[in-house]
């Protein structure tokens, strides 16, 4: 772990450096590759004629902004949760949020008829908010608080009903199925960018307010009592933290669908290199998260040629060994 | 209400407890499912009358009629009953293992292993969805996967907390890798394995009936003869090892028991979900019993369930028959939140 600020602030910068090289792969690697010279080309003197030029504005840009801004909004919800709920195995994945706005999102797009990203914004918004509420309280055990094990099922019990309420209304519409699949495995592609820019003051308005909350987050790891008595409204900033979480959350799931396990490993890898303290950790995470996402769809992409992996399955193989680790070595709880 | 009836053999050799109250339900509920069956069997695109069935059913002759209720309805209804009860049956032992209101077969895992392995196996070959290969894969996806959550959850015997929490996780990384395959495979596979993923009785034969009957045989007896050892589990583990209950070994054999009854019945119907959730806790509202008595009441709720939902899939769409699984989810997710709340309040 680093833990002198000099120390923090260079690997600060190689992660952004790191952020940097995914940026870039994302942008020229693909099934038609471009070279780097060819891409800052199409930066400084863009050329209609050219098909490079063509792939790389109006397929790979939007692509990559989606990929980072999902990855950064699923990190930075999985570090809050896991500060907010105090359980290693916390995620917006995990706990049948990202399920619930996938939901609220299908049902939106196929029996409304909506079909701007904006406008699903907000049922993605209603959905994770209705299952944040359901697996809050179902999380809870007599007498002994949240238990980690408990809110875990509760959250795999809400992901399973969402996820077969969204089956079920895929059966009777197969005329939708390639549309429904696609919030169901999770993909970055095909989002237009003037599409997702009215989501991009939202979330930068939770994500700055989630760094605001930075001293308060770091108080939260202590026992209620010892919080009050330093006079901090636990109830007001819990409340703060679960609308940002919702936002992020809402706002990752309408543009790209369930993506998994960013949330859940993203946090940890921070941690475990930056520390606990939240004012190093929700950057971190962000430009932790931001990478992986670029990295994994990246990935996605050149695998078995000329399909494309749905990016939410590469981030459940990388994550799937890391949570059972996790697992392995959660305390025994109930 | 409930009294206790105690049959004993002649010098004390063996006893057993029977509740009233849980024999009376368990008589209420057969006989429910009995005329539940009757009537599903007169219905369908080409209706029939009680008479018309009772009598093909006793007198079985070489009419059309009789073709249809024989060979097409009987047993796609006995499958729904057989795949109701294992799933309602495998939820019960699984809540009891790990004495947690929210596990089911579905939650931990298990029918994800068969689902990814079916999935695998319809992508390989590309076959259609009646391959008499599917169920035994599926089955062994099942089995594959609990034998992975038991040796990931192993450490010096199972904690059913463990347990869980790797079953999540690797349901997790399996429903990846189903995706995956899903979206690999050209659009038709990928519809039909949809179909199966939903859970689905469409087409089920005498085959499928005499395939999957000789699996519950062999369950049901063992599990009502070892059940009462997952009584004295629920009491603490200090207390079971000190009634002389084999702990770790009593696990074991409950975790194979419900994979074995949860993987069978998911291998021929599909990923049929909820059932094993909620089965468990309506036989809990309607009796306060042991597990032992608990066994046949989930067992027929989860029968009753699956055969209304393939009923109303079935019959209300004609000409469509649409799977089962939309139903089970349909009775299923309101009962489901109805009973998170329950739970909260007893609990908070």
């Amino acid at each position: 772990m680093l833990t002198t600020p000099p120390a923090k602030m260079l690997g600060t910068l190689l992660c952004l450096g790191l952020l940097l090289a995914a940026t870039v792969s994302s942008l020229i690697f693909g099934h038609i590759p471009v070279s780097l010279a060819m891409l800052i080309n199409s930066l400084t003197d863009y050329d209609p004629g050219s098909l490079e030029h063509l792939v790389i504005h109006s397929e790979r840009f939007s692509r990559t902004v989606t990929s980072v801004v999902v990855g950064a909004g699923l990190a930075i919800a999985g570090a809050l949760m896991q500060t907010l709920t105090r359980n290693p195995l916390a995620s917006p994945g995990i706990l049948g949020i990202n399920a619930g706005a996938m939901f609220f999102v299908v049902v939106g797009a196929t029996l409304f008829s909506l079909t701007s990203p904006s406008q699903l914004v907000w049922a993605a918004f209603i959905g994770a908010a209705t299952a944040a509420v359901l697996v809050y309280f179902l999380g809870q055990e007599a007498g002994r608080g949240v238990s980690p094990v408990r809110t875990v099922l509760a959250g795999v019990a809400v992901t399973a009903l969402f996820v077969s309420f969204a089956q079920g209304l895929l059966i009777l519409n197969q005329d939708r199925f390639e549309s429904i699949l696609f919030w169901l495995a999770g993909s970055v592609s095909g989002r237009d960018l003037d599409a997702i820019a009215p989501l991009l003051p939202l979330f930068g308005g939770a994500l700055i307010l989630a760094l605001l909350l930075s001293r308060q987050l770091n108080l939260l790891g202590l026992d209620d009592e010892v919080i009050r008595g330093l006079g901090l409204r636990v109830g007001q900033v819990r409340l703060l933290i679960g609308l940002v979480v919702i936002v992020l959350a809402g706002t990752s799931v309408a543009m790209a669908g369930l993506i998994g396990f960013v949330g859940l490993i993203v946090p940890h890898m921070a941690r475990g290199l930056f520390g606990t303290d939240h004012r190093w950790l929700l950057p971190l995470s962000a430009i932790i998260g931001a990478t992986l996402l670029l990295a994994a769809d990246t990935l996605a992409r050149l695998v078995i040629p000329p399909q494309e992996i749905p990016v939410g399955v590469m981030t459940a193989l990388l994550g799937t060994p890391l949570f059972l680790h996790l697992a392995r070595h959660v305390r025994k709880v109930s | 209400m409930s009294r206790t009836l105690i049959l004993r053999s002649r010098k004390d050799r063996w006893s057993i407890k029977l509740n009233t109250r849980v024999l009376v339900v368990t008589g209420v509920l057969a006989v429910l499912l009995a005329v539940s069956s009757v009537l599903a069997l007169t219905s369908g695109s080409h209706p029939t009358s009680v008479l018309e069935v009772l009598g093909t059913l006793t007198a079985p002759n070489q009419s059309e009629l009789a073709l249809i209720i024989l060979e097409i309805r009987l047993p796609r209804i006995l499958m729904a009953i057989l795949v109701g009860a294992a799933l309602g049956s495998a939820g019960m032992i699984l809540q009891g293992l790990v004495r947690n209101p929210l596990a089911s077969p579905d939650v931990i895992g298990i029918t994800s292993g068969a689902s990814a392995a079916a999935v695998l196996f319809l992508w390989l070959g590309g076959v259609t969805g009646t391959s008499l290969l599917l169920a035994p894969v599926a089955m062994g996806g099942a089995f594959v996967v609990a034998l992975g959550i038991t040796a990931l959850a192993w450490q010096r015997g199972i904690s059913p907390a463990r347990l869980v929490l790797v079953g999540v996780g690797l349901a997790a990384g399996l429903t990846a890798v189903t995706t995956l395959l899903l979206v690999l495979s050209p659009d038709a596979t990928a519809m039909n394995a949809y179909i199966w993923l939903t859970g689905s009785l469409y087409a089920s034969q005498w085959h499928d009936v005499t395939a999957l009957a000789p699996w519950l045989m062999v369950c049901w007896p063992l599990a009502l003869i070892k059940l009462r050892h997952l009584d004295a589990q629920s009491m603490g583990e200090d207390m079971a090892l000190g009634l002389g209950s084999a702990l770790q070994g009593h696990r074991l054999l409950f975790l194979v028991l419900a994979v074995a009854l949860a993987g069978s019945a998911v291998a021929y119907a599909g990923a049929v979900g909820f059932i094993g959730l909620i089965a468990p806790h309506m036989a809990r509202r309607l009796v306060n019993s042991g597990h032992t008595g608990l066994l046949p009441i989930a067992a027929l709720i989860g029968a009753l369930i699956l055969l209304y939902a393939d009923w109303v899939g079935r019959v209300a769409f004609i000409p469509r028959d649409l799977p089962a699984g939309i139903f089970v989810a349909g009775i299923g997710a309101p009962f489901f939140v109805y009973l998170l709340y329950r739970l909260r309040r007893e609990l908070g």
